[in-house]
Protein backbone atom coordinates (compact mmCIF):
# COMPACT_ATOMS: atom_id res chain seq x y z
CA UNK A 1 0.00 0.00 0.00
CA UNK A 2 1.21 3.49 -0.81
CA UNK A 3 1.26 6.16 1.82
CA UNK A 4 0.47 9.84 1.31
CA UNK A 5 4.06 10.66 2.24
CA UNK A 6 5.21 8.79 -0.89
CA UNK A 7 3.44 11.29 -3.04
CA UNK A 8 5.53 14.35 -2.32
CA UNK A 9 4.29 17.79 -1.38
CA UNK A 10 1.04 19.37 -2.50
CA UNK A 11 -1.28 16.51 -1.63
CA UNK A 12 -1.95 17.23 2.00
CA UNK A 13 -5.26 18.50 3.32
CA UNK A 14 -3.64 21.01 5.64
CA UNK A 15 -5.69 23.86 4.20
CA UNK A 16 -9.04 22.27 5.09
CA UNK A 17 -10.90 24.55 7.48
CA UNK A 18 -12.79 22.37 9.98
CA UNK A 19 -14.34 25.29 11.89
CA UNK A 20 -15.93 26.65 8.73
CA UNK A 21 -17.02 23.19 7.58
CA UNK A 22 -18.61 22.53 10.99
CA UNK A 23 -20.52 25.79 10.87
CA UNK A 24 -21.85 25.11 7.37
CA UNK A 25 -22.80 21.51 8.14
CA UNK A 26 -24.58 22.40 11.39
CA UNK A 27 -26.60 25.00 9.53
CA UNK A 28 -27.22 22.51 6.72
CA UNK A 29 -28.69 19.93 9.11
CA UNK A 30 -30.74 22.46 11.07
CA UNK A 31 -32.25 24.13 8.04
CA UNK A 32 -32.87 21.04 5.90
CA UNK A 33 -34.48 19.18 8.85
CA UNK A 34 -36.65 21.98 10.19
CA UNK A 35 -37.90 23.44 6.93
CA UNK A 36 -39.62 20.19 6.00
CA UNK A 37 -41.43 20.22 9.33
CA UNK A 38 -39.20 18.06 11.53
CA UNK A 39 -37.37 18.86 14.76
CA UNK A 40 -35.54 15.63 15.40
CA UNK A 41 -32.84 13.52 13.82
CA UNK A 42 -32.08 9.83 14.22
CA UNK A 43 -28.78 8.19 13.27
CA UNK A 44 -26.94 4.93 13.62
CA UNK A 45 -24.03 5.36 16.04
CA UNK A 46 -21.39 2.70 15.43
CA UNK A 47 -18.46 3.74 17.57
CA UNK A 48 -16.56 4.87 14.47
CA UNK A 49 -15.44 8.34 13.55
CA UNK A 50 -18.03 9.13 10.85
CA UNK A 51 -21.12 8.54 12.97
CA UNK A 52 -19.43 10.23 15.96
CA UNK A 53 -18.97 13.37 13.83
CA UNK A 54 -22.56 13.22 12.56
CA UNK A 55 -23.78 12.84 16.16
CA UNK A 56 -21.80 15.95 17.16
CA UNK A 57 -23.10 17.99 14.22
CA UNK A 58 -26.70 16.85 14.72
CA UNK A 59 -26.60 17.57 18.45
CA UNK A 60 -25.33 21.07 17.69
CA UNK A 61 -27.89 21.59 14.95
CA UNK A 62 -31.03 20.24 16.61
CA UNK A 63 -30.06 20.05 20.28
CA UNK A 64 -29.05 16.88 22.17
CA UNK A 65 -32.66 16.34 23.26
CA UNK A 66 -33.69 16.06 19.60
CA UNK A 67 -30.84 13.76 18.57
CA UNK A 68 -31.48 10.01 18.75
CA UNK A 69 -28.50 7.69 18.38
CA UNK A 70 -29.31 4.05 17.70
CA UNK A 71 -26.68 1.44 18.60
CA UNK A 72 -27.25 -1.66 16.47
CA UNK A 73 -24.58 -4.26 17.20
CA UNK A 74 -24.43 -7.73 15.67
CA UNK A 75 -23.01 -10.67 17.60
CA UNK A 76 -19.70 -10.43 15.68
CA UNK A 77 -19.37 -6.67 16.16
CA UNK A 78 -16.33 -5.59 18.13
CA UNK A 79 -17.52 -5.17 21.77
CA UNK A 80 -15.67 -1.86 22.02
CA UNK A 81 -17.92 -0.48 19.26
CA UNK A 82 -20.88 -0.24 21.64
CA UNK A 83 -18.83 1.19 24.50
CA UNK A 84 -17.21 3.77 22.19
CA UNK A 85 -20.63 4.75 20.82
CA UNK A 86 -21.96 5.08 24.36
CA UNK A 87 -19.01 7.29 25.26
CA UNK A 88 -19.85 9.64 22.37
CA UNK A 89 -23.53 9.72 23.35
CA UNK A 90 -22.68 10.48 26.98
CA UNK A 91 -20.26 13.23 25.95
CA UNK A 92 -23.04 14.87 23.93
CA UNK A 93 -26.00 14.12 26.18
CA UNK A 94 -27.97 12.74 23.24
CA UNK A 95 -30.63 10.04 23.53
CA UNK A 96 -29.66 6.45 22.78
CA UNK A 97 -31.44 3.23 21.93
CA UNK A 98 -29.76 -0.17 21.82
CA UNK A 99 -31.31 -2.49 19.23
CA UNK A 100 -29.45 -5.78 18.69
CA UNK A 101 -29.76 -6.89 15.08
CA UNK A 102 -28.54 -10.45 15.73
CA UNK A 103 -31.96 -12.15 16.15
CA UNK A 104 -33.40 -10.49 13.03
CA UNK A 105 -30.38 -11.23 10.87
CA UNK A 106 -30.15 -14.85 12.11
CA UNK A 107 -33.85 -15.38 11.47
CA UNK A 108 -33.42 -14.25 7.90
CA UNK A 109 -30.39 -16.45 7.21
CA UNK A 110 -32.14 -19.56 8.49
CA UNK A 111 -33.72 -19.43 5.02
CA UNK A 112 -30.32 -18.92 3.30
CA UNK A 113 -27.78 -20.64 5.55
CA UNK A 114 -25.09 -20.74 2.84
CA UNK A 115 -25.07 -16.99 2.14
CA UNK A 116 -21.56 -15.57 1.85
CA UNK A 117 -20.28 -12.74 3.99
CA UNK A 118 -21.00 -10.08 1.36
CA UNK A 119 -24.67 -11.01 1.47
CA UNK A 120 -24.58 -11.17 5.25
CA UNK A 121 -22.94 -7.76 5.45
CA UNK A 122 -25.52 -6.24 3.11
CA UNK A 123 -28.40 -7.71 5.10
CA UNK A 124 -26.92 -6.34 8.35
CA UNK A 125 -26.61 -2.89 6.80
CA UNK A 126 -30.17 -3.10 5.49
CA UNK A 127 -31.53 -4.40 8.80
CA UNK A 128 -30.09 -1.27 10.40
CA UNK A 129 -31.83 0.77 7.71
CA UNK A 130 -35.15 -0.94 8.57
CA UNK A 131 -34.68 -0.02 12.24
CA UNK A 132 -33.66 3.58 11.54
CA UNK A 133 -36.60 4.16 9.21
CA UNK A 134 -39.02 2.52 11.64
CA UNK A 135 -37.74 4.75 14.42
CA UNK A 136 -37.88 7.70 12.03
CA UNK A 137 -41.65 7.21 11.88
CA UNK A 138 -41.96 6.38 15.59
CA UNK A 139 -39.94 9.39 16.74
CA UNK A 140 -40.89 11.76 13.93
CA UNK A 141 -37.19 12.15 13.26
CA UNK A 142 -35.36 12.37 9.94
CA UNK A 143 -32.64 9.78 9.28
CA UNK A 144 -29.29 11.54 9.22
CA UNK A 145 -26.84 9.49 7.15
CA UNK A 146 -23.18 9.01 7.98
CA UNK A 147 -21.71 8.28 4.52
CA UNK A 148 -18.70 10.38 3.55
CA UNK A 149 -17.54 11.57 0.13
CA UNK A 150 -14.77 8.98 -0.17
CA UNK A 151 -17.01 5.96 0.36
CA UNK A 152 -19.83 7.45 -1.71
CA UNK A 153 -17.46 8.05 -4.62
CA UNK A 154 -15.91 4.59 -4.63
CA UNK A 155 -19.19 2.85 -3.77
CA UNK A 156 -17.99 1.45 -0.46
CA UNK A 157 -21.46 1.27 1.05
CA UNK A 158 -24.66 -0.76 0.80
CA UNK A 159 -27.33 0.78 -1.39
CA UNK A 160 -30.58 0.99 0.62
CA UNK A 161 -28.50 0.00 3.63
CA UNK A 162 -26.08 2.38 5.31
CA UNK A 163 -26.51 4.69 2.30
CA UNK A 164 -30.23 5.13 3.02
CA UNK A 165 -30.85 8.52 4.65
CA UNK A 166 -32.69 11.81 4.26
CA UNK A 167 -29.36 13.60 4.00
CA UNK A 168 -25.61 12.98 4.08
CA UNK A 169 -24.01 15.80 6.10
CA UNK A 170 -20.56 14.30 5.42
CA UNK A 171 -21.29 13.63 1.75
CA UNK A 172 -18.98 16.43 0.60
CA UNK A 173 -16.12 15.64 2.99
CA UNK A 174 -13.39 13.13 2.29
CA UNK A 175 -12.51 10.64 5.02
CA UNK A 176 -9.29 12.49 5.82
CA UNK A 177 -11.32 15.68 6.25
CA UNK A 178 -13.84 13.90 8.46
CA UNK A 179 -10.93 12.96 10.74
CA UNK A 180 -9.84 16.60 10.96
CA UNK A 181 -13.40 17.67 11.64
CA UNK A 182 -13.60 14.99 14.36
CA UNK A 183 -10.54 16.43 16.05
CA UNK A 184 -11.96 19.95 15.86
CA UNK A 185 -15.29 18.79 17.34
CA UNK A 186 -13.59 16.95 20.20
CA UNK A 187 -14.32 13.35 19.21
CA UNK A 188 -12.16 11.21 21.53
CA UNK A 189 -8.76 10.33 20.12
CA UNK A 190 -9.42 6.62 20.64
CA UNK A 191 -12.28 6.77 18.14
CA UNK A 192 -10.36 8.93 15.71
CA UNK A 193 -7.40 6.55 15.69
CA UNK A 194 -9.31 3.30 15.16
CA UNK A 195 -8.74 1.62 11.82
CA UNK A 196 -11.87 2.39 9.77
CA UNK A 197 -14.19 -0.61 9.49
CA UNK A 198 -17.72 -1.45 8.41
CA UNK A 199 -17.63 -3.82 11.44
CA UNK A 200 -19.72 -6.42 9.62
CA UNK A 201 -17.37 -9.24 10.59
CA UNK A 202 -14.45 -9.62 12.96
CA UNK A 203 -11.29 -7.93 11.83
CA UNK A 204 -12.86 -6.25 8.75
CA UNK A 205 -10.88 -3.23 7.56
CA UNK A 206 -11.91 -0.62 4.97
CA UNK A 207 -8.37 -0.04 3.82
CA UNK A 208 -7.62 -3.77 3.39
CA UNK A 209 -10.84 -4.34 1.48
CA UNK A 210 -10.25 -1.32 -0.74
CA UNK A 211 -6.57 -2.18 -1.12
CA UNK A 212 -5.53 1.41 -0.56
CA UNK A 213 -5.16 3.76 2.40
CA UNK A 214 -7.63 6.61 2.81
CA UNK A 215 -4.76 9.10 2.59
CA UNK A 216 -3.83 7.93 -0.89
CA UNK A 217 -7.40 7.29 -2.02
CA UNK A 218 -8.50 10.79 -0.99
CA UNK A 219 -5.51 12.38 -2.68
CA UNK A 220 -6.36 10.59 -5.94
CA UNK A 221 -10.06 11.45 -5.69
CA UNK A 222 -9.32 15.13 -5.08
CA UNK A 223 -7.20 15.19 -8.24
CA UNK A 224 -9.69 13.27 -10.38
CA UNK A 225 -13.00 14.62 -9.09
CA UNK A 226 -12.42 18.06 -7.60
CA UNK A 227 -9.46 19.23 -9.67
CA UNK A 228 -10.56 17.37 -12.83
CA UNK A 229 -7.08 16.12 -13.66
CA UNK A 230 -6.81 13.28 -16.17
CA UNK A 231 -5.46 9.86 -15.26
CA UNK A 232 -2.47 10.64 -17.50
CA UNK A 233 -1.73 13.84 -15.58
CA UNK A 234 -1.82 11.95 -12.27
CA UNK A 235 0.60 9.37 -13.64
CA UNK A 236 2.91 12.18 -14.79
CA UNK A 237 2.70 13.55 -11.24
CA UNK A 238 4.04 10.27 -9.90
CA UNK A 239 0.95 8.21 -9.06
CA UNK A 240 0.87 4.53 -9.86
CA UNK A 241 -1.10 4.13 -13.09
CA UNK A 242 -2.82 0.86 -12.20
CA UNK A 243 -3.92 2.28 -8.87
CA UNK A 244 -5.33 5.47 -10.39
CA UNK A 245 -7.19 3.50 -13.06
CA UNK A 246 -8.63 1.20 -10.42
CA UNK A 247 -9.90 4.16 -8.39
CA UNK A 248 -11.41 5.80 -11.50
CA UNK A 249 -13.11 2.50 -12.33
CA UNK A 250 -14.52 2.16 -8.80
CA UNK A 251 -16.10 5.60 -9.18
CA UNK A 252 -17.64 4.72 -12.54
CA UNK A 253 -18.91 1.27 -11.58
CA UNK A 254 -20.57 2.49 -8.38
CA UNK A 255 -22.35 5.43 -9.97
CA UNK A 256 -25.68 3.57 -9.94
CA UNK A 257 -25.62 3.71 -6.14
CA UNK A 258 -25.58 7.48 -6.18
CA UNK A 259 -28.56 7.84 -8.51
CA UNK A 260 -32.27 7.19 -8.19
CA UNK A 261 -33.51 4.06 -10.02
CA UNK A 262 -33.75 4.16 -13.80
CA UNK A 263 -37.14 5.14 -15.14
CA UNK A 264 -38.13 4.72 -18.80
CA UNK A 265 -38.93 7.74 -20.91
CA UNK A 266 -42.11 6.92 -22.82
CA UNK A 267 -44.56 9.66 -21.80
CA UNK A 268 -44.47 13.43 -22.42
CA UNK A 269 -43.03 14.12 -18.97
CA UNK A 270 -41.12 11.50 -17.07
CA UNK A 271 -39.62 11.21 -13.62
CA UNK A 272 -35.84 11.35 -13.79
CA UNK A 273 -35.85 12.91 -17.26
CA UNK A 274 -37.87 16.07 -17.71
CA UNK A 275 -39.92 16.39 -14.53
CA UNK A 276 -37.40 18.50 -12.66
CA UNK A 277 -37.91 19.93 -9.21
CA UNK A 278 -35.65 20.23 -6.22
CA UNK A 279 -36.47 18.31 -3.05
CA UNK A 280 -36.86 21.64 -1.29
CA UNK A 281 -39.73 22.55 -3.64
CA UNK A 282 -42.06 24.77 -1.57
CA UNK A 283 -39.99 24.72 1.61
CA UNK B 1 -27.62 64.29 -1.34
CA UNK B 2 -27.62 61.44 1.09
CA UNK B 3 -30.07 58.61 1.34
CA UNK B 4 -30.56 55.49 3.40
CA UNK B 5 -30.41 52.03 1.85
CA UNK B 6 -31.68 48.83 3.44
CA UNK B 7 -30.01 45.60 2.39
CA UNK B 8 -32.68 42.91 2.66
CA UNK B 9 -30.59 39.78 3.07
CA UNK B 10 -33.49 37.35 3.23
CA UNK B 11 -34.04 33.60 2.86
CA UNK B 12 -36.64 33.08 0.13
CA UNK B 13 -38.77 29.93 0.15
CA UNK B 14 -38.31 27.91 -3.05
CA UNK B 15 -41.36 28.25 -5.24
CA UNK B 16 -43.68 29.86 -2.65
CA UNK B 17 -44.34 33.33 -4.06
CA UNK B 18 -47.09 34.26 -1.60
CA UNK B 19 -44.92 33.52 1.44
CA UNK B 20 -42.04 35.41 -0.14
CA UNK B 21 -44.26 38.36 -0.98
CA UNK B 22 -45.45 38.49 2.64
CA UNK B 23 -41.81 38.55 3.75
CA UNK B 24 -41.05 41.38 1.30
CA UNK B 25 -43.95 43.46 2.61
CA UNK B 26 -42.84 42.84 6.20
CA UNK B 27 -39.25 43.89 5.46
CA UNK B 28 -40.40 46.94 3.49
CA UNK B 29 -42.58 48.13 6.38
CA UNK B 30 -39.78 47.50 8.88
CA UNK B 31 -37.04 49.19 6.82
CA UNK B 32 -39.28 52.15 5.92
CA UNK B 33 -39.98 52.57 9.63
CA UNK B 34 -36.22 52.81 10.17
CA UNK B 35 -35.99 55.53 7.54
CA UNK B 36 -34.91 53.62 4.43
CA UNK B 37 -35.25 55.47 1.12
CA UNK B 38 -34.35 52.39 -0.91
CA UNK B 39 -34.70 48.69 -0.08
CA UNK B 40 -32.77 46.17 -2.14
CA UNK B 41 -33.70 42.47 -2.16
CA UNK B 42 -31.61 39.61 -3.59
CA UNK B 43 -31.86 37.88 -6.96
CA UNK B 44 -35.11 35.91 -7.42
CA UNK B 45 -36.22 37.17 -4.02
CA UNK B 46 -39.88 36.38 -4.79
CA UNK B 47 -39.27 32.83 -5.94
CA UNK B 48 -36.10 31.21 -4.63
CA UNK B 49 -33.23 30.15 -6.86
CA UNK B 50 -33.21 26.51 -8.01
CA UNK B 51 -36.57 26.76 -9.75
CA UNK B 52 -36.07 24.30 -12.61
CA UNK B 53 -39.56 23.30 -13.80
CA UNK B 54 -41.17 25.74 -11.36
CA UNK B 55 -40.19 28.63 -13.64
CA UNK B 56 -43.54 28.93 -15.46
CA UNK B 57 -45.48 28.50 -12.19
CA UNK B 58 -43.81 31.40 -10.39
CA UNK B 59 -43.49 33.81 -13.32
CA UNK B 60 -45.26 37.16 -13.35
CA UNK B 61 -46.43 39.39 -16.17
CA UNK B 62 -45.16 42.80 -15.13
CA UNK B 63 -48.25 44.73 -16.13
CA UNK B 64 -50.84 42.29 -14.78
CA UNK B 65 -49.22 40.67 -11.75
CA UNK B 66 -50.91 41.16 -8.39
CA UNK B 67 -47.60 40.41 -6.71
CA UNK B 68 -45.85 43.21 -8.57
CA UNK B 69 -48.84 45.46 -7.88
CA UNK B 70 -48.56 44.74 -4.16
CA UNK B 71 -44.90 45.78 -4.19
CA UNK B 72 -45.66 48.90 -6.20
CA UNK B 73 -48.39 49.76 -3.75
CA UNK B 74 -46.02 49.20 -0.80
CA UNK B 75 -43.44 51.52 -2.39
CA UNK B 76 -46.09 54.25 -2.61
CA UNK B 77 -47.57 53.68 0.85
CA UNK B 78 -44.19 53.63 2.62
CA UNK B 79 -42.57 56.24 0.36
CA UNK B 80 -39.63 53.99 -0.34
CA UNK B 81 -38.02 52.68 -3.54
CA UNK B 82 -37.74 48.90 -3.81
CA UNK B 83 -35.58 46.65 -5.99
CA UNK B 84 -36.62 43.00 -6.01
CA UNK B 85 -36.07 39.89 -8.08
CA UNK B 86 -38.36 37.40 -9.76
CA UNK B 87 -39.18 35.52 -12.93
CA UNK B 88 -40.75 37.70 -15.60
CA UNK B 89 -42.68 36.21 -18.49
CA UNK B 90 -42.54 38.36 -21.60
CA UNK B 91 -45.28 38.79 -24.19
CA UNK B 92 -43.57 36.23 -26.38
CA UNK B 93 -43.63 33.79 -23.42
CA UNK B 94 -39.92 33.82 -22.81
CA UNK B 95 -38.99 33.71 -19.13
CA UNK B 96 -36.40 36.08 -17.68
CA UNK B 97 -34.54 36.28 -14.40
CA UNK B 98 -35.41 39.93 -13.76
CA UNK B 99 -34.69 42.69 -11.28
CA UNK B 100 -37.47 45.25 -10.93
CA UNK B 101 -37.09 48.77 -9.52
CA UNK B 102 -40.30 50.36 -8.25
CA UNK B 103 -40.80 53.84 -6.84
CA UNK B 104 -43.89 55.78 -5.79
CA UNK B 105 -46.15 53.05 -7.12
CA UNK B 106 -44.53 52.86 -10.57
CA UNK B 107 -42.11 50.48 -12.24
CA UNK B 108 -39.06 52.58 -13.01
CA UNK B 109 -36.81 49.96 -14.56
CA UNK B 110 -36.53 46.25 -15.29
CA UNK B 111 -33.20 44.53 -15.81
CA UNK B 112 -33.20 41.07 -17.36
CA UNK B 113 -30.19 39.00 -16.35
CA UNK B 114 -27.67 39.08 -19.18
CA UNK B 115 -25.48 36.12 -18.32
CA UNK B 116 -27.22 32.92 -17.27
CA UNK B 117 -24.69 30.60 -15.65
CA UNK B 118 -25.14 27.14 -17.13
CA UNK B 119 -22.20 25.15 -15.85
CA UNK B 120 -21.14 23.39 -12.68
CA UNK B 121 -23.89 23.79 -10.10
CA UNK B 122 -25.87 26.20 -12.30
CA UNK B 123 -28.45 25.41 -14.98
CA UNK B 124 -30.20 28.71 -15.67
CA UNK B 125 -29.84 28.61 -19.45
CA UNK B 126 -32.03 25.50 -19.59
CA UNK B 127 -35.01 27.30 -18.11
CA UNK B 128 -34.56 31.00 -18.78
CA UNK B 129 -33.89 33.44 -21.61
CA UNK B 130 -31.01 35.92 -21.39
CA UNK B 131 -31.66 39.65 -21.48
CA UNK B 132 -29.78 41.69 -24.03
CA UNK B 133 -30.06 45.23 -22.77
CA UNK B 134 -27.99 46.91 -20.07
CA UNK B 135 -28.99 50.50 -19.29
CA UNK B 136 -28.56 52.98 -16.50
CA UNK B 137 -31.81 54.59 -15.36
CA UNK B 138 -32.85 57.72 -13.51
CA UNK B 139 -34.53 57.52 -10.12
CA UNK B 140 -35.54 60.13 -7.55
CA UNK B 141 -32.32 59.07 -5.74
CA UNK B 142 -29.99 59.50 -8.70
CA UNK B 143 -28.92 57.54 -11.76
CA UNK B 144 -28.54 53.85 -11.10
CA UNK B 145 -27.80 50.56 -12.78
CA UNK B 146 -28.91 47.06 -11.84
CA UNK B 147 -27.12 43.78 -12.42
CA UNK B 148 -27.94 40.26 -11.33
CA UNK B 149 -25.24 38.03 -9.83
CA UNK B 150 -23.36 36.46 -12.78
CA UNK B 151 -23.69 39.74 -14.75
CA UNK B 152 -21.20 41.19 -12.29
CA UNK B 153 -18.58 38.59 -13.25
CA UNK B 154 -18.52 40.15 -16.71
CA UNK B 155 -16.71 43.45 -16.13
CA UNK B 156 -18.16 44.79 -19.39
CA UNK B 157 -21.59 45.00 -17.68
CA UNK B 158 -20.27 47.31 -14.98
CA UNK B 159 -18.23 49.26 -17.53
CA UNK B 160 -21.29 49.92 -19.70
CA UNK B 161 -23.44 51.02 -16.76
CA UNK B 162 -20.73 53.34 -15.47
CA UNK B 163 -20.28 54.88 -18.92
CA UNK B 164 -24.06 55.23 -19.13
CA UNK B 165 -23.93 57.42 -16.04
CA UNK B 166 -24.85 55.05 -13.22
CA UNK B 167 -23.67 56.37 -9.86
CA UNK B 168 -25.14 53.60 -7.82
CA UNK B 169 -24.92 49.99 -8.91
CA UNK B 170 -27.39 47.56 -7.38
CA UNK B 171 -26.32 43.95 -7.64
CA UNK B 172 -29.04 41.45 -6.72
CA UNK B 173 -27.46 38.10 -6.06
CA UNK B 174 -28.11 34.46 -5.18
CA UNK B 175 -24.48 33.55 -4.75
CA UNK B 176 -23.80 30.05 -3.39
CA UNK B 177 -21.00 29.67 -0.87
CA UNK B 178 -18.35 27.08 -1.57
CA UNK B 179 -14.73 26.36 -0.85
CA UNK B 180 -13.70 25.26 2.64
CA UNK B 181 -10.20 24.30 1.58
CA UNK B 182 -7.29 26.65 1.30
CA UNK B 183 -9.02 29.76 2.62
CA UNK B 184 -9.77 31.15 6.01
CA UNK B 185 -13.28 31.95 4.81
CA UNK B 186 -15.56 30.69 2.07
CA UNK B 187 -13.68 31.03 -1.21
CA UNK B 188 -16.73 32.38 -3.01
CA UNK B 189 -17.19 35.13 -0.39
CA UNK B 190 -13.65 36.38 -0.94
CA UNK B 191 -14.24 36.45 -4.69
CA UNK B 192 -17.32 38.62 -4.25
CA UNK B 193 -15.42 41.03 -2.00
CA UNK B 194 -12.79 41.46 -4.71
CA UNK B 195 -15.37 41.99 -7.44
CA UNK B 196 -17.58 44.48 -5.59
CA UNK B 197 -14.63 46.52 -4.31
CA UNK B 198 -12.85 46.67 -7.64
CA UNK B 199 -16.08 47.67 -9.44
CA UNK B 200 -16.68 50.53 -7.01
CA UNK B 201 -13.07 51.66 -7.11
CA UNK B 202 -12.61 51.46 -10.87
CA UNK B 203 -15.67 53.58 -11.66
CA UNK B 204 -16.06 55.67 -8.51
CA UNK B 205 -19.57 54.38 -7.97
CA UNK B 206 -21.46 52.97 -5.01
CA UNK B 207 -21.96 49.23 -5.23
CA UNK B 208 -24.91 47.90 -3.28
CA UNK B 209 -24.54 44.12 -3.25
CA UNK B 210 -27.37 42.09 -1.76
CA UNK B 211 -26.95 38.33 -1.54
CA UNK B 212 -29.51 35.89 -0.17
CA UNK B 213 -29.01 33.28 2.55
CA UNK B 214 -30.44 29.84 3.27
CA UNK B 215 -30.09 26.35 1.82
CA UNK B 216 -31.74 24.85 -1.24
CA UNK B 217 -31.16 21.11 -1.63
CA UNK B 218 -27.87 21.32 0.24
CA UNK B 219 -26.48 24.35 -1.60
CA UNK B 220 -25.88 27.28 0.77
CA UNK B 221 -26.29 30.92 -0.18
CA UNK B 222 -23.73 32.87 1.73
CA UNK B 223 -25.10 36.37 2.33
CA UNK B 224 -22.37 38.91 3.05
CA UNK B 225 -24.35 41.78 1.52
CA UNK B 226 -22.38 45.01 1.46
CA UNK B 227 -22.32 48.64 0.44
CA UNK B 228 -18.99 49.64 -1.08
CA UNK B 229 -18.27 53.35 -1.38
CA UNK B 230 -16.73 55.03 -4.47
CA UNK B 231 -13.25 54.64 -2.97
CA UNK B 232 -13.74 50.86 -2.84
CA UNK B 233 -14.28 50.73 0.93
CA UNK B 234 -17.07 48.62 2.42
CA UNK B 235 -19.20 50.88 4.62
CA UNK B 236 -21.66 48.34 5.98
CA UNK B 237 -21.45 44.57 5.76
CA UNK B 238 -24.16 42.06 6.63
CA UNK B 239 -23.21 38.83 8.36
CA UNK B 240 -22.52 35.67 6.41
CA UNK B 241 -25.22 32.98 6.31
CA UNK B 242 -27.81 34.69 8.55
CA UNK B 243 -30.86 36.69 7.56
CA UNK B 244 -30.40 40.41 8.18
CA UNK B 245 -31.92 43.73 7.22
CA UNK B 246 -29.04 46.14 7.35
CA UNK B 247 -29.19 49.90 7.05
CA UNK B 248 -26.50 51.83 5.21
CA UNK B 249 -26.05 55.12 3.45
CA UNK B 250 -25.25 56.46 0.00
CA UNK B 251 -23.69 59.92 0.01
CA UNK B 252 -23.43 61.56 -3.41
CA UNK B 253 -20.77 63.88 -2.00
CA UNK B 254 -18.49 60.83 -1.72
CA UNK B 255 -18.93 60.20 -5.45
CA UNK B 256 -17.93 63.80 -6.18
CA UNK B 257 -14.89 63.49 -3.91
CA UNK B 258 -13.81 60.18 -5.42
CA UNK B 259 -14.16 61.49 -8.94
CA UNK B 260 -12.23 64.63 -8.08
CA UNK B 261 -9.35 62.64 -6.63
CA UNK B 262 -9.46 60.01 -9.36
CA UNK B 263 -10.87 61.55 -12.58
CA UNK B 264 -10.76 58.20 -14.33
CA UNK B 265 -14.22 58.48 -15.85
CA UNK B 266 -13.27 61.87 -17.29
CA UNK B 267 -10.25 60.24 -18.92
CA UNK B 268 -12.11 57.23 -20.24
CA UNK B 269 -11.77 56.93 -24.02
CA UNK B 270 -14.96 55.56 -25.48
CA UNK B 271 -13.71 56.22 -29.03
CA UNK B 272 -10.66 54.07 -28.42
CA UNK B 273 -12.75 51.29 -26.88
CA UNK B 274 -15.26 51.38 -29.73
CA UNK B 275 -12.55 51.36 -32.41
CA UNK B 276 -10.69 48.46 -30.89
CA UNK B 277 -13.84 46.53 -30.09
CA UNK B 278 -15.04 46.95 -33.65
CA UNK B 279 -11.72 45.59 -34.94
CA UNK B 280 -11.91 42.61 -32.57
CA UNK B 281 -15.55 42.07 -33.40
CA UNK B 282 -14.89 41.98 -37.16
CA UNK B 283 -12.10 39.45 -36.68
CA UNK B 284 -13.98 37.30 -34.15
CA UNK B 285 -17.06 36.90 -36.37
CA UNK B 286 -15.20 36.89 -39.72
CA UNK B 287 -17.09 39.94 -40.95
CA UNK B 288 -16.19 41.98 -44.00
CA UNK B 289 -16.10 45.78 -43.96
CA UNK B 290 -19.26 45.70 -46.08
CA UNK B 291 -21.31 43.83 -43.47
CA UNK B 292 -24.09 45.72 -41.75
CA UNK B 293 -23.03 47.49 -38.58
CA UNK B 294 -19.30 47.30 -39.25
Amino acid sequence: MMKASDLGPGHAFDAFNPALAAELLVRFIREEVTKVGFERGVLGLSGGVDSAVVAHLTARALGPENTYAVLMPYRTSDPTSVSDAQAVAEQLGIRTLLVEITPMVEAYFERFPDADRIRRGNVMARMRMVILYDLSAALRALVIGTSNKTELLVGYGTIYGDMAAAMWPLGDLYKTEVRQLAEYLGVPERIRRKPPTADLWVGQSDEEELGITYDVLDAILVELVDRRLTVEALVRNGYDEALVRRVAEMVRRSHFKRRTPLCPKISPRSIGHDFRYKRDWGS
Amino acid sequence: MRFAVALAQIRPVLGDVSRNLARHLEVIAQAAEQGADLIVFPELSLTGYYLEDLVPDVAFELARSEVVAALREASARHRVDVAFGGVEVAEDFRFFNSAVYVSQGEIVHVHRKLYLPTYGMFDEGRYLAAGDVVRAFDTRLGRMGMLICEDMWHPSSVYLLAQDGARILLCLSAGPGRGVRGETRLGSVEAWETITRSAAQAYMIYVVYVNRVGFEDGAVFSGGSVIVDPFGRPTVSAPLLDEAVLMGEVDVEEIRRARTVYPLLRDERLDLVLRELRRIYVRRYHLSPYDEGV
